[in-house]
């Protein structure tokens, strides 16, 4: 449009001059439609596709297509509101390049491992996929059987995957991405609580007269929880933000209390916090006497790398890391003593005086805080750790469980509590915590199930990094990834995700939408549906569990990940993948399909097409001639309810615009373990951290311990990777809407300006980030919305040509067996 | 590094036709797949240059009604912080008479109950949550969404 507002007018001016005159004009030169019937949408609510906030959106269709979203004002968690990727769900389903067709590796109509992809059938697919997995089944058992799922699954995609996996192949090597992003945070809460999720809620944010972001930057990764924080702020001036990082970023905009520390430090600043409360005699005694327990926890546990790794043979207690002995308040204040504020703010580059003030935000008792963490806290090789080491603070001064008072662990994907961990999609866990390696929790899971005793595997299965070293290594040859790119989101692809896929030995699957680097990696692309194109549930980062039905039609030949999983276990009999012994003493089952045992079980199957709403789509319910979702669903739900996981009944779901579990009698549960609040809470107790069998919460004893890699001569620069407010993890929706992709199309280096100059770098030169294991070329960014301090660069991965985790360390929380994607060496160089 | 962009862009039309419903075509060698890379994963490709922010001042027809309106021009340098919010300098009511900047939407007067406030709501303070500006970046994907009015338009010819 270059015609300015006059010589607009001036050329319209002949249509408005007829309708004065009272010409009729030919309908097509009108300008308005003003018929209803022809102008209507249809509006229905879904979750948002993006991250663990949990927006809900109101998404306009019409013929089919998607044609617009706004945030859902019935919503208590925006309120109307949606962020940038919010805004602009409604392109993400119609990149120009949404896969259509299976694809498979093949050289002259024959697979080939080093041929190009070429579209087949889904039959020729699935019965590629399945020669391959009874081959690999028959010759190394089920432990050469393996997926890597996700946070974004829904509810029951994670479920029918966690059933084919456990109960249909007796394999635990099932693991989801969400163990690159919440499995620390999982650790901190079954050792402190004994039971998963926050006890708080986004109520909070109303409530709470400080917040500390601790390795969190709300601003771009939770922008709407970030609106919430900012309106308290800034509409109480009383209230004061806290932002600490090991760089400056966005979120410092809001900051009262601005801090930058060393990496690895926060564990230092965490145990001087606790040592604060103590010496200044802030500790919340009635609350520490009725609800506290003290332990000391193993140290020097290594640092998840592969046994061979020097830093593994060096560390004492790699065996024993999850250890810890019963101490008293006594022993307790001894520990942290050492960590006085002159020691600390020496290692951790903070002032005193800050630190001091940030202390006194938890010391006070007339103060309400929050405190959140995401990646920074959970991304790391002590992330259990400072998972602990938070709520030690919380609860020697009994902020816990109160509006306001609230250690509130974030989530980075829609459905990282809803999928990933209620369901239990991890390789060592079942639904509700229940965990493989109790007998009694396998039992309950195969009653549930109606399959014999003895097909669940005790032993947990391989973890996310350990499936790469083990693809790599030959031990896991065939695999399956639905829903995630961890070919561009892993850490170390060089050396362990790359082999790991090419492995000549290894048959990989992958699941997406869209063409990805991790397609690209795999023998075999499946074609599938995506968020509205299929019925789902999320669970976000407060308990909140929501619903949305399909309301388009996926392109092509596409298939959501639940069909094609269901699909998939009709190629398999019980004789061909169950032990003989459990069959010869359970003869009923045999020559089942999987199909029939595992989701024709009467439960799963229970619920006939009639229920599905008529007025919406279900192409899995046509096509298996049930209610599957509906049936996986409650069948599910039998785990937690009577047990603090409550959830609604099924039909419930779809009315409301979410509910916070556990949910009793039809009420959610905003606040759990406070009497009053969590009707699983006894009466009289005050508080109760149920999860424990004696009802107190433990406070650990941890120390400071350094970082796996640390900078030296050579490697001279930290770096930490991250997101951007633009663009989802690896980009694979987001990249392909033009105005995401146009506000941050490419990744950059993020630096100080003086370490430019130090390098003789200048704003936009093409530099290599090299570490010990790889390198990408980028651009130096030394201005922008990211200020490194000198010393430290930050490089998004969200780019599919500049594959920063090539350069990154796969050094895990021996604990969680969660990644540090934050901290190790790297140089950056001219290229 | 630009031409580099444009083969990337070429090599995706093709493989977007391969992957049309039903047309069952030639095959895709695996450094094609990929279309945000188009190149192995073992091969490091040079990075595009530094992309020119759009500064026309030129309004973008929105996809929807509900859709942020996208930035027409820099922002580079903008105080956007606890003392300072330098979009309302132009956009703020009472400043678009001087500006002659759209006036930010009345949305942004209401807190989360949908009550009027006299100024910009606190929840909206944070401007570029929502809007961004935009580089001028060749599109590595297109976009096939529909705008609403082309589903609507057809029928209304044929009904008169």
């Amino acid at each position: 449009m270059k015609m300015n507002r006059r010589e607009f007018m001036k050329a319209n001016a002949a249509m408005t001059a007829a309708t004065v005159a009272g010409l009729a004009l030919p309908t097509a030169a009108s300008n308005l439609i003003t018929s209803s019937e022809q102008t209507k949408l249809e509006w229905n609510k879904a979750p948002c596709r993006f991250c663990g906030t949990g927006c809900s959106v109101i998404v306009g269709t019409r013929d089919g297509k998607v044609v617009a979203t706004h945030g859902d004002a019935k919503s208590e968690v925006n309120r109307g509101l949606n962020c940038i990727k919010g805004y602009f769900l409604s392109k993400i389903m119609y990149g120009k390049d949404r896969l259509q067709v299976p694809m498979l590796r093949m050289t002259n109509g024959q697979y080939d491992k080093h041929g190009e992809f070429t579209p087949v059938s889904w039959d020729t697919a699935f019965d590629t996929m399945a020669e391959k997995w009874k081959k690999t089944i028959k010759e190394k058992g089920p432990t050469a059987v393996g997926m890597f799922g996700s946070g974004q699954w829904t509810v029951w995609e994670g479920y029918a995957a966690s059933k084919l996996m456990k109960a249909g192949f007796g394999s635990n090597n099932i693991d989801p991405n969400a163990r690159h992003c919440m499995a620390s945070a999982v650790g901190g809460f079954m050792r402190t609580f004994g039971i998963d999720e926050p006890m708080g809620c986004y109520d909070d944010m109303e409530a709470a007269d400080a917040f500390v972001l601790w390795g969190s930057n709300m601003a771009e990764m939770h922008p709407i929880l970030w609106t919430r924080v900012t309106d308290r702020r800034l509409s109480a001036p009383h209230v004061k933000v806290a932002v600490l990082s090991t760089f400056e970023h966005r979120s410092f905009d809001l900051a009262d209390l601005p801090i930058v520390f060393t990496p690895q430090t926060d564990l230092a600043m965490l145990n001087f916090i606790a040592n604060y409360i103590i010496q200044n005699d802030k500790v919340n005694w009635d609350f520490v006497n009725k609800h506290v327990n003290f332990r000391k926890g193993e140290t020097d546990i290594g640092y998840g790398l592969r046994a061979s790794h020097p830093l593994q043979q060096k560390a004492k207690n790699v065996k024993t890391a999850g250890d810890s002995t019963p101490i008293d308040f006594e022993a307790f204040k001894a520990f942290v003593a050492d960590y006085d504020v002159v020691s600390v703010s020496k290692l951790s580059g903070v002032p005193e005086h800050k630190l001091i003030e940030l202390a006194e935000l938890y010391a006070d008792p007339d103060r309400k805080v929050t405190s959140f963490w995401t990646m920074g806290f959970n991304q790391h090789t002590r992330g259990v750790w400072c998972n602990n080491l938070i709520y030690n603070i919380h609860l020697l001064v009994g902020k816990i469980s109160t509006p306001g008072n609230s250690p509130f662990s974030l989530t980075g994907q829609p459905s990282a509590c809803g999928t990933a961990r209620e369901v239990g999609t991890f390789s060592h866990r079942l639904p509700a915590d229940l965990v493989v390696n109790n007998p009694e929790h396998r039992k309950i899971a195969e009653t549930i199930w109606r399959i014999p005793d003895g097909i669940i595997p005790p032993k947990p299965g391989y973890h996310a990094v350990e499936q790469n070293r083990r693809l790599k290594d030959g031990d896991l040859n065939v695999y399956w990834v639905q829903v995630n790119n961890n070919m561009q989101a892993g850490p170390n692809i060089n050396e362990e995700g790359l082999p790991g896929y090419r492995n000549p030995e290894n048959f990989i699957v992958v699941s997406d939408a869209y063409p990805t680097v991790t397609t690209q990696a795999a023998d075999l692309i499946l074609p599938t549906a995506m968020w509205v194109e299929k019925e789902g549930a999320y669970g976000n980062a407060e308990r909140r569990t929501q619903f949305w039905h399909q309301m388009v039609s996926a392109p092509g030949e596409s298939h959501s990940d639940l069909w094609q999983l269901v699909e998939f276990s009709k190629r398999f009999t019980t004789d061909e993948v169950w032990p003989e012994a459990v069959l010869a003493q359970n003869p009923q089952y045999k020559g089942k399909t999987l199909f029939e045992v595992l989701y024709q079980n009467g439960n799963v199957d229970k619920f006939p097409l009639e229920q599905v709403d008529p007025k919406y789509l279900n192409d899995e319910a046509a096509h298996f001639g049930f209610y599957l979702q509906k049936g996986l669903f409650e069948e599910y739900a039998t785990f937690g309810r009577g047990h603090g996981h409550d959830l609604a009944d099924f039909d419930t779901y779809h009315q409301v615009h979410g509910l916070r579990w556990p949910v009793v009698n039809g009420q959610e549960t905003k606040w759990r373990f406070r009497e009053g609040s969590d009707p699983y809470v006894k009466v009289g107790s005050g508080f109760e951290f149920y999860g424990k069998p004696d009802g107190k919460a433990v406070i650990f004893a941890l120390p400071y311990e350094p970082a796996a890699e640390s900078p030296d001569e050579e490697y001279d620069i930290w770096l930490s990777t991250g997101r951007v407010l633009e663009h989802w993890h690896s980009g694979s929706m987001t990249q392909r809407v033009p105005e995401l992709y146009r506000a941050f199309p490419d990744a950059v280096c993020f630096m100080h300006p003086d370490d430019a100059k130090k390098r003789g770098l200048r704003r936009g030169d093409e530099v290599k980030v090299i570490s010990r294991r790889g390198e990408i070329k980028t651009r130096v960014e030394t201005r922008g919305r990211n200020k490194p301090p000198i010393g430290l660069v930050f490089v998004p991965w969200f780019d599919a040509s500049q594959l920063i985790n090539k350069v990154t360390l796969d050094a895990t929380d021996p604990l969680s067996k969660q990644t540090d994607f934050k901290k190790c060496a790297v140089k950056v160089v001219k290229a | 590094m630009k031409s580099a962009k444009k083969v990337t862009l070429i090599a995706m039309v093709g493989v977007s036709v391969v992957m049309s419903p039903g047309v069952h075509a030639a095959s895709v060698p695996d450094e094609k797949v990929a279309t945000l890379r188009q190149a192995p994963i073992n091969v490091e490709p040079t990075p595009p240059a530094m992309q020119r922010v759009s500064n026309t001042d030129i309004k973008q027809v929105r996809n929807y009604p509900m859709q942020p309106p996208v930035i027409p021009h820099k922002i580079d340098g903008y105080q956007l912080d606890l003392k300072v919010n330098k979009c309302m300098s132009c956009h703020a009511r009472k400043r678009t008479g001087e500006s002659q900047a759209p006036m930010v939407s009345v949305t942004h007067y209401m807190d989360r109950e949908n009550n009027f406030l006299a100024t910009l709501s606190p929840r909206r303070y944070f401007c570029t949550q929502c809007h961004v500006p935009q580089l001028e970046a060749k599109l590595l994907v297109e976009n096939d969404f529909v705008d609403m009015d082309h589903l609507i338009a057809p029928k209304t010819k044929a009904e008169h």
